[in-house]
């Protein structure tokens, strides 16, 4: 593979917080070279030579909560479309869930997952493994096994573990191997069969809802099981104001606590899911504005340090349905840079917050060496247009789903280049 | 072994009376006590290897073995003790479903009291269930495990056995590994050999390890290979069924992988490790069979036989004080 050197673009680097003039030469897979403000160095006869001409370009960006269908449900997505998506969206790492039939709750299935996506050779593509066996919140799975076999974090994904002597073992045995546990803050009783958030609006259109305050009870009975245990613990979606001051006091005790936000949480609210459009209906519902004010502060401010795109491909026929009865989810690879521009655009948020939450932030908690422009570092690279809108149709979409909220919306942030381990996948 | 030309004589110069009349915690001996326990039992372990086994130090005496939990190792064992030290003994094991908790086994305890036993050696699945019956009968009570408490006199037929293959307790290291949470072997065996001068190190995921146990004196690992790094002696313990299959531990082949004791993880312990357990095993679940079956390493085979000498003693012990008392 030829070396690649992109000139004359604007760094943005998350890591080290630069954000200038600068050049990049990728060689055999990782970063070679960093030049900042200057042009690189004695370059061989034989390179690529990508002239930026001004844009973006900053590390990968790294998606952390990705479903896909496969194995089980290839109609809604594969891994290799999802891939394309990633690809597409600039995004270079993605962690699949294990919510997959069969679910991911054993190294075989790991396995499997990895394996395939070597074979696909796209993005890098990693596995979640799941907390409890068939994701049943009762019998623990196989999570020595499944950590051996590459699992980056466990987790049962939307499926909240219920019992709390169950939730107390898996936390303690997953440190006794250095895994890491995610789990979804919901009060199972309380969110059963709820389609949207508790509240004027919901109470309005009639809709089974769930109130807000169950993600912080079931948040704070993690928190207390993270003190009992000294496990580390990953926050899996926080989206509401009260939850969050729960959260940043564990965090301001010294808890080994980190929190997500979606996209979607970010930049929707209850208010979007408007004439019952089910491409809105998202798990956890939609929340008020308030909340997802406080959602965008509480990243700004670095309380919660991950943004993920929560990628959940329903097909047309799982979203054609009256609301109530309607799958949740949201396809969000290639939306996820865009969403991000706007959270940067409508001054909510720093551009080299968002980016950081959603490269380096969650690279670094996994163990993974992406996310940084930084010699010797995988050569992930992003090269974006920031100025140039566009209205997303949602049938241009890779991924085998098409439902986004976003669909019609107007959107900046132009993926022109992506390369991952220093191949490039996509280029407009 | 150092019993090479003791016999029945030196039994009678080592016994010594009891220093309580009942025998429920290795903390009921002090450590003084426990090493001339362990030479009255090397005692025994010279005559029980003699064609002619018999002694007469119980004659007269009545053992009752009254064993609530299923066993077949330590009643036998017991049964053995009692009857070449020429006890009358009887075996009683009241069937489990039939009986329940507290009043009953005091009910249990008085009948079983009229009857003028000497010796009661009693295993319950209720930690504290011996103590209680020892304040109920007349008779002195040996604890041949209770619950999730203790088993002291299979300690003391541990620390016989490592005395036998090193020389000395005092010193080594010592790894118990497995399921510490629900057993009576580690507890007992963390306080006297602790008590004896081991290192004693605790080996097990964290679900099966107590949180709390890091005050025992002890130090806690989770990870095997770290826990039995340069270790004299490896110690298994029996992982029961039930609890493997995703409760405390997802799965038999991750346990194995993990926490089976293999000749891959024994090779990171000291040279000449020997390996114990207290049985029934399960082979391919907590040890391997080709490191179980090795009498190169194994003091498998070697505890059983030190369990016999070692209850003798103890009910010699206690016969002694009896004897003391009338």
């Amino acid at each position: 593979m030829r070396p690649t050197a992109f000139i004359g673009a604007r760094l943005i680097d998350p890591e080290s917080g630069y954000d200038g003039p600068g050049a990049v030469l990728a060689a055999d897979g990782v970063i070679a070279e960093v030049a900042r403000g200057t042009s690189l160095g004695d370059m061989a006869a034989d390179i690529e030579v990508v002239d930026c001409q001004g844009r973006i370009l900053c590390p990968g960006l790294v998606d952390i909560r990705v479903k896909t269908g496969e194995p089980g449900a290839e109609t809604k997505e594969t891994l290799k479309s999802a891939c394309l998506a990633a690809a597409a969206g600039g995004v270079t790492s993605i962690v699949v869930q294990p919510d997959t039939d069969p679910a991911a709750d054993d190294p075989a299935t790991i396995d499997f997952i990895l394996r395939r996506a070597r074979d696909i050779g796209l993005v890098h593509v990693h596995a979640a493994g799941a907390a409890t066996q068939r994701l049943g919140g009762e019998r623990m799975a196989e999570i020595g096994l499944m950590h051996e076999a590459g699992a980056l974090y466990i987790t049962d994904v939307d499926r909240v573990i219920a019992d709390s002597k169950v939730m107390r073992r898996v936390l303690s045995y997953a440190k006794g191997f250095g895994a890491l546990v995610a789990h979804r803050p919901a009060d199972p009783y309380l969110s059963a069969g709820a389609a949207a958030t508790e509240g004027e609006l919901a109470a309005r259109m009639g809709l089974p809802s769930v109130p807000a305050i169950a993600e912080r009870i079931m948040l704070e009975r993690d928190l207390a099981l993270v003190e009992l245990t000294g496990a580390p613990l990953l926050v899996d979606q926080l989206t509401c104001a009260s939850s969050l001051e729960s959260f940043a006091r564990a965090k301001a005790r010294g808890l080994p606590v980190t929190a997500t936000a979606s996209i979607n949480h970010l930049c929707f609210n209850e208010h979007d899911i408007g004439d019952y459009r089910t491409f809105a209906k998202v798990d956890p519902p939609l929340r008020s504005e308030a909340d997802r004010q406080a959602l965008a502060e509480a990243v700004a401010a670095g309380l919660v340090e991950i943004i993920t795109s929560a990628h959940a491909p329903a097909p047309a026929e799982d979203k054609r349905l009256p609301f109530d009865e309607a799958a949740p989810g949201a396809v969000g690879l290639q939306t996820f840079l865009p969403a991000l521009i706007e959270l940067h655009l409508s001054g909510e948020i720093a551009f080299i917050d968002l980016l950081r939450a959603a490269t380096v932030a969650p690279a670094r908690l996994l163990g993974l060496p992406a996310g940084r422009l930084a010699k010797g570092a995988p050569a992930d690279l992003l090269l974006f247009d920031l100025g140039a809108p566009y209205l997303l149709d949602a049938d241009t979409l890779l991924s085998k789903s098409k439902n986004t909220p976003f669909d019609g919306r107007r959107l900046q942030g132009q993926v022109l280049l992506t390369m991952a381990g220093g191949r490039v996948v996509f280029r407009a | 072994m150092t019993s090479v030309g003791l016999g029945p004589d030196d039994v009678r110069t080592r016994t010594f009376a009891f220093p309580a009349r009942h025998f429920i915690s290795v903390t009921d001996l002090t450590i003084p006590e426990v090493h001339r326990l362990l030479d009255l039992a090397e005692a025994f372990v010279a005559v029980n290897r003699q064609p002619n086994k018999k002694l007469d130090l119980l004659k007269g005496r009545t053992l009752m073995n009254l064993f609530f939990e299923a066993s077949t190792r330590t009643q036998s064992s017991f049964e053995l003790a009692g009857k070449r030290l020429g006890a009358d003994v009887v075996n009683m094991s009241p069937r489990a479903s039939s009986i329940t908790k507290g009043e009953t086994l005091i009910d249990t305890a008085v009948t079983l009291n009229a009857m003028r036993p000497d010796l009661l050696v009693v295993r319950h699945g209720s930690s504290g269930a011996a103590s209680l019956l020892a304040q109920k009968v007349g008779c002195s009570v040996v604890n041949a495990g209770d619950g999730q408490h203790e088993h002291p006199t299979q300690a003391l037929l541990d620390a016989l056995s490592i005395k036998g293959a090193f020389g000395k307790v005092e010193g080594l290291v010592v790894a118990i590994c497995g399921d510490v949470m629900h057993s009576r072997v580690a507890r007992s065996n963390v306080l006297l050999l602790t008590g004896l001068g081991a290192h004693v190190r605790l080996v097990g995921p964290p679900t099966l390890v107590p949180q709390d146990a890091a005050r025992w004196g002890v130090e806690i690992h989770h990870d095997m290979k770290r826990g039995i790094a340069g270790a004299d002696v490896v110690m298994m313990l029996r992982l029961q069924m039930e609890r493997m299959q995703g409760a405390l531990v997802p799965s038999t082949r991750e346990y194995f992988r993990f926490f089976g004791l293999d000749r891959e993880k024994l090779a990171a312990a000291a040279p000449g490790v020997r390996v114990m357990h207290p049985g029934p095993m399960n082979r391919g679940v907590e040890i391997d069979s080709d490191v179980a079956d090795d009498l190169r390493v194994s003091l498998i085979q070697n505890q059983v036989e030190m369990g016999v000498a070692v209850r003798m003693a103890v009910l010699a012990g206690l016969a002694a004080r009896l004897d003391e008392q009338a």
